[in-house]
Order: structure tokens, then sequence, then C-alpha cells
């Protein structure tokens, strides 16, 4: 029951975020700080991330390539597929689950620890449309993150497979050219917004409604992070069946 | 002014506040006191229409808060200002951003006009060199007059303030209970104010609302409450061997 209930707050929370927006000249500033805070904070590790991952599924794949019959540049293939169908979008988005969602409830946890969102309500501002739209937005170009993370990982991949002796350049690049189907990359895209959505406001509702004091605002980083990650692997197995299956 | 008239609110099945009818009037200083759990903090918030109560009439000037529309609330709260317990400023502002939100947010002043009215609150407030501090970099007695300059930054009609002298040492609570009761004058402003200092009930007290058990016990002005035979009242107010000699003095003084 109470699941349900916040559940059914959650949504309530969704519909007043786009009610009674604040004045534009004030948004903007919010939205642009949140796009420094939320995405170039983050491209580092998303970065490193896609580097690494792409560099193991190369070399995983690679070694279980035992039968001389199969072609090396199905490294190429593998990596590819891998890194553009779940690793860019699904895993990256759960390490930003607990990046940025950790942030996102923290902030706005403290904020309502410390009174901060009474005082906007107070002065008649619409807390939520003040606090959660500009995230929303900010990662609406989370996209570009996950493109930037996909070019990475197919780079760590061929890094690690052309310099560990696994195949050579031209194999990987014949590789990752083989069989491409676009639709898979607009499936990530599809995949990445709707998770950007979801890490933007679930950490947002965690922070808004939490009760209580400091002890309280690292408890609810880390529900939010669990609910976040929990929502991501829900939604993801879903949209593969409606887009791929 | 702002008169209340029979105001209940309940969480689950805890009634909080049982019926409370007051009046706090304009240009004077309206302080609500009483023990943790008497409902004070829960009756600013249905002043503030933080809480909405299930029953009673809580008017502003004549506009009942009960029968107005979301757009006139929301007009209404842009005519209040509240100083929180904690100050409430925003972290990431410094002290004249945070004084400026409110205009920034509900005025179409030029940045120059802004300007010059955060400059005159600043002063009032005694606050001219803390412009470009961040909350965390000044005082809590600072930090409070932050939040008074941002409170009074709109000209309100209502000032609120939860607990003003929480953590602040007693040369500081009086600065700060001094400040608030001439802007009350200067301003022309409704001001209520949740506290437990006793100091500030004797020295800025014009009117004093008591509350017990979500009910008011007592109400009168800090001439008055020297005078009270209201036990509940004395025991709370004089709970301390030093209030009960001076009440002892007055009162011997008197006869």
């Amino acid at each position: 029951m109470n699941y349900l209930a916040a559940i059914g707050s959650y949504f309530i929370m969704i519909r007043e975020v786009f009610k009674k927006p604040t004045k534009w000249r004030i948004m903007k500033s919010l939205i642009l700080k949140e796009i420094d805070e939320l995405i170039f904070g983050s491209l580092g590790i998303i970065i490193f991330i896609s580097f690494f991952i792409g560099g193991v599924v190369a070399i995983q794949t690679a070694l279980n390539l035992t039968n001389p019959l199969l072609p090396r540049n199905l490294i190429g293939f593998a990596t590819r597929q891998s890194v553009i169908l779940e690793f860019a979008p699904t895993f990256t988005s759960i390490i930003m689950a607990g990046k940025v969602g950790s942030y996102i409830t923290s902030s706005i946890g403290t904020m309502r620890v410390t009174e901060q969102i009474d005082a906007l309500e107070v002065m008649g501002v619409n807390s939520l449309n003040y606090l959660v739209f500009p995230k929303i937005i900010a990662l609406c170009f989370y996209p570009f993150a996950i493109a930037i993370g996909m070019y990475v990982g197919i780079f760590g991949g061929w890094l690690a497979s052309v310099f560990g002796g696994f195949c050579t350049s031209a194999d990987f690049i014949e590789g990752i050219q083989l069989d491409f189907i676009a639709f898979h990359v607009t499936y990530a895209f599809i995949k990445t917004i709707l998770f950007a959505f979801i890490i933007a406001t679930i950490p947002s509702f965690h922070g808004y409604f939490m009760k209580g004091g400091a002890l309280e605002v690292g408890k609810a980083s880390t529900t939010s992070f669990v609910w976040t990650s929990v929502v991501i692997i829900l939604v993801n197995y879903v949209l593969t069946q409606l887009l791929l299956g | 002014m702002i008169v209340v008239n029979d105001i209940h609110k309940s969480f689950g099945d805890s009634e909080i506040l049982k019926g409370i009818s007051t009046t706090f009037e304009k240009g004077k200083t309206n302080l609500i006191i009483g023990q943790s759990g008497s409902g004070k903090t829960v009756f600013l918030k249905c002043l503030l229409g933080l809480f909405e109560p299930e029953q009673g009439i809580i008017s502003y000037d004549g506009r009942d808060y009960s029968s107005l529309t979301g757009d006139e609330k929301r007009d209404l709260r842009q005519e209040m200002g509240m100083v929180f317990q904690g100050s409430a400023l925003f972290d990431s502002m410094t002290v004249e951003g945070n004084v400026m939100f409110p205009l920034e947010m509900f005025t179409k002043q030029s940045k120059s006009e802004m300007q010059e009215r955060v400059d005159i609150v600043l002063k009032r407030v005694n606050l001219i060199d803390a412009h470009n501090k961040f909350p965390a970099e000044i005082s809590g007695g600072m930090q409070k007059r932050v939040a008074i300059a941002r409170a009074i930054v709109m000209n309100p009609k209502y000032l609120f303030c939860d607990e003003p002298n929480s953590g602040l040492d007693p040369k500081t609570a009086i600065l700060i209970d001094n400040l608030i009761q001439e802007i009350t004058e200067e301003y022309d402003i409704t001001t209520v104010i949740n506290t437990h200092d006793m100091n500030s009930v004797m020295e800025i007290g014009q009117k004093i609302l008591f509350l017990k058990n979500g009910l008011k016990e007592w109400e009168g002005t800090n001439k008055e409450i020297f005078k009270t035979d209201n036990a509940a009242v004395t025991d709370f107010v004089y709970s301390s061997e030093l209030f009960k000699k001076v009440r002892q003095m007055y009162i011997e003084e008197r006869n």
C-alpha cells in the first residue's frame, strides 16, 4: 500500500513540476547551472567507464573466440553491439543513478532539512518547478554524453584488441561496420532519454519528500539510488521487448 | 491584521490545534509562546498557508485564506515575509543573491533598481560589508539579519519569525529582537513571532499568545504577563529561579 501511495505521489509531483513555471530569466540560468553540474560534471566518469568497459568487452570476446573458424572481426562486432545496445545506455545510466542521483537527492534533501524549500513555498514559488524542472531539461542533454560514451567504448575496444594483439585494426574496423543496424542506435537513444527522465525525477522525489535530519538525507540518497536502478532495469526490459522483441 | 477564528488541525488521529481564536494587530509584535508540542509551529505554518486547517478561518486584512483561489493564495504569500529558525538561506547564493531573490522572482525591476533596494534593506539590518559572502561564511547572527532582510525586501504586510533568537548569544538575540520590533513599527506590518525566549517576551511582546495542548491558554501584553495569576503561564514563563525573583521584585515594587 505504501508503494502504491509513493507511486501516486511521484506522478502528482511530476504534474506539479510542469505547473506555474518560474520566470524564464531565472530558469535559464538554473538550467545552464544544472547542465554544467549534471552533464559536464559527469563526462569524466562516463568516458572513464566507457573506455575500460569497451576494452574489457573486446578482450573477453577475443578470449572466447577459441574456434579458429570464427573470424576475428567478431571482436569489433561484439564490442559495437554490446557498447551501443547495453553498456553505454544502461550500464552508464546505473552509474549515473549513483553519481547524479545521489547528488540530486542529497541537494534537494538538504534544502528540505534546512527549510529552504519551505522558504521557497512561503515566497509563493512553485518549489518543484524551481528545483526539478531545470534538472529534467539539463538531463535532456544526457544522450549527447552517452553518444560520447559509445564512441569512447568502441575506441577502448579497438585499443585493447589491437595493442593486446587479439586482432588487427582492419579486422576490428570491419567488425564494427558489419551488419550495422541504424535503429539500434535509435533504440539506445530512446532508452537514454527515458533513463535521463528517471535519473532526474526519482532522486528528486526522494529528496523533496524526505523527512528528518542529516542522517535521513544519507538514507534517502541510498534509497533513491536503489529505486532509480530498479526502475532503469525494469524500463530497460520493457523497452527492449517493445522495440527489439 | 490577521484574524484567526476557531482553527483546528490534526495529523492522523492526533489533534494538534483544538480551536484557536485570536487577532494579530498591525504594527505590533505578536508573540506565540508555549511548551514544545503545544502546537506553536503547526499554528505558525497554518498562518503561513503551509498547512491548511480542517476547520476555522484565517483572515488576512479581510481576506479569508480558505476561500482564495490558488493564484490568489500565491499572491497573498508574496505579501508575507518569513524568518525561519535556521535562517533557511539559499546556500548556493551570496548574501546579496539571497536578498535579491524575491525581487528577481516577482518583480520586473531592472538590475540597478533591485540592487538599490537590496542595498537599502541590507543597510537597514546593519549588514554593509557582507554582500558577496556566502551564508556559510557569516555568523549565525548575521545569517538571521540576512533572513530578515530577505523577508522585508518585498515590503511585506505580514512578517513571521520562527524562533528568531535560537542559537544566538544573549546580546545578539536582543539586537535581533530590537531590529524586528523597529522594522514592525517602521514598515507598519503585522509581525508574528514564535519563540521560547523569555527575554523576547519581556522586551518586545506587545501581544503574547500562550498555547497549551493545542488551545489558547492565555493572551495579553508583556506588562500583563507579570501580573497574571494563570498558573500555566507563570509555571512556563517563570520556570527559572531568576525570572521568579524578577517577578517577585516587580510585584513588590508595584505594591
